[in-house]
This record gives structure tokens, sequence and C-alpha cells, in this order.
């Protein structure tokens, strides 16, 4: 140890580091906050979504609903869509 | 033609005013022909800070509405031969301007000053919408808190969406000697986050609550570390290019200790 990190200890400055906490913090709050998609994006989005599986199932385009969901920092799109009916042969 | 810089933040409080009062006036000290207007209606605090409360007439609605000249609401700040202030109304509310007659009014004062600094309100509502109308420039202040970078970052993507493109950012009250101990993050922690250009960091410094009392921007005081960082704003702000100031310098006892110990 030499006489400058004794006098870090000395005055109860070495450990803390609350500043890792509020970054850690931080980041992770604005990645939430920035995924802000804008209405225009998310209707594209179920368009396409209806589309393709229009191909393979009979759905409830009315009552489709997409979203973007995030928990204990990861993100999740979540789509719920009302199954009709299967089509045959596809 | 002049150039239109407005000074955000989202979190109240941070120094937004505090910040218009001393680029201003350090844009002033440089020479330049400045008008700083306060768009904070409502809550009028730019003519406190600068010490011009007792010499108001007209205000901002005054001018827009058409109750008076431009000329006639401009106080001009006796200190200095090129400084002027347009306050805002105390007794009306936020909606009693328009984006439009801001975009005007600045288009207006372009003509006839070299800077024109907005102080803008607080929050992302209209008051906020009414400061930027007529901005080509935008400045976020923030301090170095999680809610304070975490409402500029929300400020910062406001801007560029209504094509205010890269604003530059204003780390306000930092303290040293809480960065070393690695309590309070540092500059380099939250250009890191944010992503933006640095205009400057300025320290937390009783200076500014000095100057404050008195009606006497900090930049006026040669003394004050405060007013030293927002001087190198001022001239950053005209494109000189000012390294940043070591804010460590004369930062208390210990650290003067520190330095001996660790030269010798
Ligand atoms: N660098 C600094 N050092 C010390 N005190 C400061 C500093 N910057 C600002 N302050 C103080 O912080 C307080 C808030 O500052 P200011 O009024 O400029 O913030 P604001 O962002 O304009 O607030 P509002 O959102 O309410 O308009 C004031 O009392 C001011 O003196
Ligand atoms: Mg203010």
């Amino acid at each position: 140890m030499n006489l400058l990190e004794f006098l870090n200890r000395f005055f109860g400055r070495d450990n803390g580091a609350s500043k890792d906490v509020a970054k850690e913090r931080l980041r992770l709050v604005l990645v939430h906050d920035r995924v802000n998609i804008s209405p225009q994006v998310v209707e594209a989005l179920k368009e396409d979504l209806i589309s393709v599986i229009n191909k393979y199932m009979e759905i409830d385009q009315a009552s489709l609903e997409v979203s973007l969901n995030s928990s204990d920092g990861t993100m999740a799109l979540v789509a719920n869509i009302p199954v009709l009916g299967i089509r045959r042969g596809a | 033609m002049g150039e239109v810089l407005v000074i955000t933040s989202g979190k109240g409080g941070v120094g937004k005013t505090t910040a218009t009062a001393n680029i201003g006036t350090g844009l002033a000290l440089m020479g330049k022909k400045i008008v700083m207007v306060d768009t904070d209606i409502g809550l009028r605090n730019l003519d406190v800070v600068m010490g011009l409360e007792n010499r108001i007439v007209y205000d901002i609605v005054d001018v827009v509405q058409g109750n008076c000249r431009l000329k006639q609401a401009l106080i001009k700040d006796k200190r200095f031969e090129n400084m002027y202030l347009l306050p805002a109304a105390q007794t009306k509310d936020k909606t009693a301007v328009s984006e439009e007659q801001m975009k005007n009014l600045s288009d207006n004062l372009k003509t006839e000053f070299d800077y024109i600094v907005i102080d803008c309100p607080a929050g992302i509502e209209q008051g906020f919408k009414n400061a930027i109308a007529g901005a080509e420039k935008a400045v976020v202040v923030t301090t170095p808190e999680v809610s304070a970078v975490r409402d500029a970052d929300r400020i910062v993507g406001l801007l560029e969406s209504s094509g205010l493109r890269e604003p530059k950012l204003i780390i306000n009250r930092i303290r040293p000697q809480m960065v070393k101990k690695g309590d309070m993050m540092s500059m380099e922690d939250i250009i890191e986050i944010l992503a933006v250009d640095l205009l400057g960091v300025v320290p937390d410094d009783e200076s500014v609550v000095v100057s404050t009392n008195r009606g006497e921007p900090a930049v006026m005081d040669k003394a004050s570390r405060a007013g030293q960082a927002f001087r190198n704003i001022s001239q950053r702000i005209t494109g000189e290019e000012i390294p940043l100031m070591n804010l460590e310098a004369n930062s208390g006892w210990l650290e003067k200790i520190k330095r001996w110990v660790t030269k010798s």
C-alpha cells in the first residue's frame, strides 16, 4: 500500500463506487425508454404479420394485438392473434 | 444573421436559467450583440438571475400579441452595451404564445442580434415546443444524476425528431471530489451513455449562489470556477476551440495533500 492508497483508506474513500450502480441503472432504463417504437411501425408490423400468418391460418384480424413488453431487463415482442381456423393444404 | 440557441433540459432545476444567463453574458463579454429570451411563461426567473427584475414593463406575451413593439419590450442591460433581455410574462400561462409566433419572433430578433439565447421551461409540453420552435441549435443541460440524465436522453430524442440535430451537452454541478471517490458519474460516463457532443462541464460552485443573490452572473466574476467554465462554453459557442478546464485544480486541501504526496 503506498501512501496515497493509505490516505484514501484513511479518509474512507476506497470502496463506494455508487456511480457504477447509477451507470448500470441508467443504461437499463434508457434501453427501455429508447424502444419507444412509433405507432406507424407497429401498424406496418401488424400488416406484415397478418399477411404471413394468413397463408397458414384464418385469423381474427380485427382483434390482433401486438406490443413490446419488457421486464427484468429484457424485451419481448408479444403478439396475441386469435385463430379462427387452419387452412387445409397450406 | 444571428444564431438562435435554445437551452433545454427535460428535468427541472438542473441549471437552464443559470446557463442561459451565463452564456448570454459570456457572449456579451466577448463583444457579441445578444438577447436572452425567457420563455418560461408563468414562472419568470431569468430577470432576477440577471438582476433586471425592476426594469420590466412589457413582456414576451405583449410582443407576440401586439400590445407593444418588440423594441419596447427589450430591456437593455446597463452593464453592457450589447446585451438585452426579453422577459417572460408572469401572470399568463404557456399557451399564451404559439410555436408559429415564437418562430416569427426568433426570425425578427435574428436580424438585430448575433446570438439569441432562449431559456426553455422544464418539461416536454407546449412550453418546450414553443421554446424550440424558432431555434437552430440546442443545448441540453443535465446534472450527473440518473433522473436528470434519463430526461436529457428523452430531450435529445425530441430535439432530433423536431429537426434540431446534434444538440450539445452541458454537465452542470459536477463535484470533482465525489467523482474521484466513485460516488458521482463522471463526464466520460455520461457522454458514453448519451452519445452526444460535450459543450462543457460546470462545477458545483457556491459562487453561483452568491452571484444569483446579487443578480450578477458568475461569468462576471473572474475568480469564479463556474464562471470560468461558462466563459469557456461561450467561447466554444462562437467556434473557438477551448480545452476542458481541470476541475480538480484547487478543489480542496485534501487534493492538495494528495498531489503533494504523489509528486514526492
Ligand atoms: N453550477 C452550479 N453550482 C451551484 N448551484 C447551481 C449551479 N447551477 C445551478 N445552481 C443552482 O441550482 C438552482 C436551479 O438552477 P436554475 O434555476 O438555473 O435551474 P433551471 O433548470 O432553470 O430550473 P427550472 O427548470 O425550474 O427552470 C438555482 O438555485 C441555482 O443557483
Ligand atoms: Mg429556469
